[in-house]
């Protein structure tokens, strides 16, 4: 199994701009009509990337100089909108699949989403974003480096900080993202912590 | 020092902090429907895990059924297969299954207040963002991923941060012909789609005291569209008068115990919120969106802002949202022609949303434009029965409404009901976002259902407080 850890994430980038892009953008409402999310990566942003080509232009998805990326840079509020946890699955199944976002801004469920799979983001001001997005379309073959440790994202011989909450941060670094065996090991704790709660009991 | 209620029922609720600094809440309710819980299940069984609290989870179907017919099998084989593997999941794990059969489905979060299972001083979760709608009980109430519900059935628990609490207060008096719905966009159109980012909003003030509950969880239900994932309403008389008596809730001596309970986690006067925002009642005009996100709106009466009214880093989402909706900057919202009327949803479809609509257009030989497709959706089984004992159906029907099966049906696409090419909707559902009716270049204008109902009978966007003569009845 691959080790969990998810200290430093080098790959390839790719821009996506716009700010409040929502989950129904990242993967359309018709795409969740299945059981399991494998499939879904195909569909990441079907509707603009086919928006774009009639308007004779490409998403950046669609862009072949982007096909190898595993880092996504992305403006503010970021995946607003629905809970689907479909979008950062699809995101994380497109291509070599995208290992970590790197953002102005996340909406919340979103952000929690992405943690839950192990897939970083992080956020950095707005020049920043604009500086790594131009830098990717520059020069789409070189590697971002981002360095949960160390808090920096690297393109080139620039190096920039990022920022992200200390308790994501250590779950990631330390390879605790997936908290269900955490959970389960309060058991005892769960199961007291409802008897003292009054409705859980039926208020009798 | 006082608390909040959201600080209250946060700490009573905690089992322990892990590792990584987070809280591991109990959730006292969890509500599951078809589209975010299959994979939740199978990696539940994948890890060999069992439910833990089976009776603390409950099931209903929405999003993909279809409001023509709901008999089965469904003509869309991918439906069929989800609605198949809710059934078969319910059945395994003995989790309470709000059927079709049973007469007790509708939209999640329609039923559960309906029921009685929202209650105060809860937290509540579904895999769903509207579940801040059941704040409007008094509950910390949220959405979630799946992996998160894989959570929830293993353990009861999630792993969670605090947020702050922002006290919205809305006092004064709404004018006549201004709703529930108007507030919650005039909200967003204030604080912005992302300023509730970190936030549980707490809605308080003249305005919200006097709501009805179906109001309160209007409000609520769109807290997320402001990038708050909670937000609530302190549980009063008002409140209790709901719960009385309803199938779920407390009844007898534990009723009245409850009553203690639910008055004992109200915020303190002396509460202390990270950040208080008042509004004038007054101020709130019926409110249109123009835009791509429910933040892009304006008063009905009013033109669509120009790129330099924004500051700059909103002018790009501005100008993308003038060119996908094909609207000018700088005419009025007002005269929009549209082609289809939708009034339902998780926002806007209980019963005293069609009630008010019904006020309105009866007896006034009041017609839908005839090229106009507009539908009345009921959120659940329940207000459907009830409009149609109280021949609700009839006077929509007359008026030119198709009347519908329960379900979300056109707020989302992922049924039959779904926009076409690029027609324009006026829309009581809460997003507006590209694509989201089901046409990839369909547009949707939110707006409260007396509006939508103005607009379906003028065939444009219009002020329904002068079509319908609202200012002079009330």
């Amino acid at each position: 199994m691959q080790d969990p850890k998810r200290i430093v994430i080098s790959g390839p980038g790719v821009p996506v701009r716009g700010n409040d892009i929502d989950t129904d953008r990242i993967i359309p409402a018709r795409f969740l009509k299945t059981v399991v999310f494998e499939g879904l990566g195909e569909h990441a942003f079907e509707d603009d990337r086919s928006q774009l080509a009639e308007a004779g232009k490409t998403h950046s998805f669609d862009d072949p100089r982007f096909s190898g990326a595993s880092v996504l840079v992305v403006n503010k509020n970021f995946g607003c909108g629905s809970s689907r946890e479909h979008a950062p699955q699809a995101l994380a199944r497109w291509g070599k699949g995208i290992a970590a976002i790197v953002g102005e801004s996340f909406a919340e469920i979103f952000f929690g989403n992405c943690i839950a799979l192990g897939l970083p983001c992080v956020t950095v001001d707005a020049a920043t974003a604009e500086a790594l997005q131009s830098a990717i379309e520059r020069s789409p073959a070189a590697e971002l480096r981002l360095d949960l440790g160390a808090k920096r994202v690297v393109a080139g011989d620039q190096s920039y900080s990022i920022a992200i909450p200390d308790g994501p941060r250590k779950q990631l670094m330390e390879g605790r993202w997936d908290s269900t065996a955490e959970l389960v090991a309060h058991r005892d704790g769960i199961v007291a912590t409802a008897a003292r709660i009054p409705y859980f009991r039926g208020f009798a | 020092m006082g608390k909040t209620l959201y600080q209250k029922v946060f700490d009573a609720h905690t089992v322990a902090t892990l590792p990584s600094g987070q809280h591991q809440l109990l959730m006292g309710l969890h509500l599951i429907h078809e589209v975010t819980s299959p994979q939740a299940f199978s990696m539940l069984e994948q890890r060999g895990l069992s439910v833990l609290f089976p009776e603390r989870t409950f099931a209903t179907v929405d999003h993909i059924i279809p409001t023509k017919s709901q008999l089965r099998p469904f003509s869309d084989s991918l439906a069929e297969e989800m609605m198949t593997a809710l059934e078969r999941n319910v059945r395994k794990h003995g989790i309470r299954y709000f059927s079709t059969e049973k007469g007790e489905q509708g939209i999640v979060h329609v039923v559960g207040p309906e029921m009685g299972l929202t209650q105060p001083g809860m937290t509540i979760c579904c895999g769903d963002s509207h579940t801040s709608t059941h704040g409007a009980f008094g509950a910390i109430a949220f959405g979630i991923g799946t992996s998160q519900v894989r959570d929830v059935l293993a353990t009861q628990t999630l792993a969670m941060d605090k947020l702050k609490v922002r006290r919205i207060e809305v006092n004064g008096k709404l004018a006549p012909g201004v709703y529930a719905k108007d507030v919650t966009l005039h909200v967003i159109n204030k604080l912005g789609v992302n300023g509730g980012v970190g936030y549980a909003y707490e809605y308080a003030g003249d305005v919200l005291d006097g709501m009805s509950m179906d109001e309160r969880m209007t409000v609520c239900n769109m807290s997320i569209e402001g990038g708050a994932r909670c937000g609530y309403v302190n549980p009063d008389a008002t409140t209790y008068r709901y719960l009385e008596g309803r199938e779920l809730a407390p009844k007898g001596d534990a009723w009245k115990r409850a009553l203690e309970y639910w008055e004992s986690v109200k915020s303190d006067a002396d509460a202390v919120y990270d950040d208080v925002v008042k509004i004038r009642g007054e101020d709130i005009e019926p409110v249109v969106t123009w835009g791509i996100n429910p933040g892009q709106s304006v008063g009905v009466n009013d033109a669509i802002p120009v790129a330099g009214s924004f500051a700059e880093s909103e002018r790009g989402a501005a100008e993308e949202a003038y060119a996908y909706m094909s609207l000018e900057p700088g005419s009025k919202i007002r005269g929009t022609k549209i082609d289809v009327a939708f009034i339902g949803s998780c926002t806007n479809g209980r019963l005293s949303d069609f009630e008010e609509v019904l006020r309105l257009i009866r007896g006034k030989g009041l017609k839908v434009k005839p090229h106009v497709r507009a539908m009345v959706v009921p959120g659940s089984q329940a207000v459907r029965r009830e409009m149609i004992e109280k021949g609700y159906d009839k006077v929509f029907v007359e008026a030119g409404f198709e009347f519908r099966e329960a379900g979300c049906s056109m707020c989302l696409a992922m049924n039959p009901d779904k926009l076409k090419g690029r027609e324009v909707c006026a829309s009581s559902s809460n997003r507006n976002f590209k694509g989201r009716q089901g046409s990839p270049t369909g547009r949707t204008l939110l707006m409260s259902p007396a509006m939508v109902a103005a607009a379906a009978i003028a065939g444009e966007v219009t002020d329904a407080r002068e079509l319908f003569g609202i200012a002079a009845i009330s």
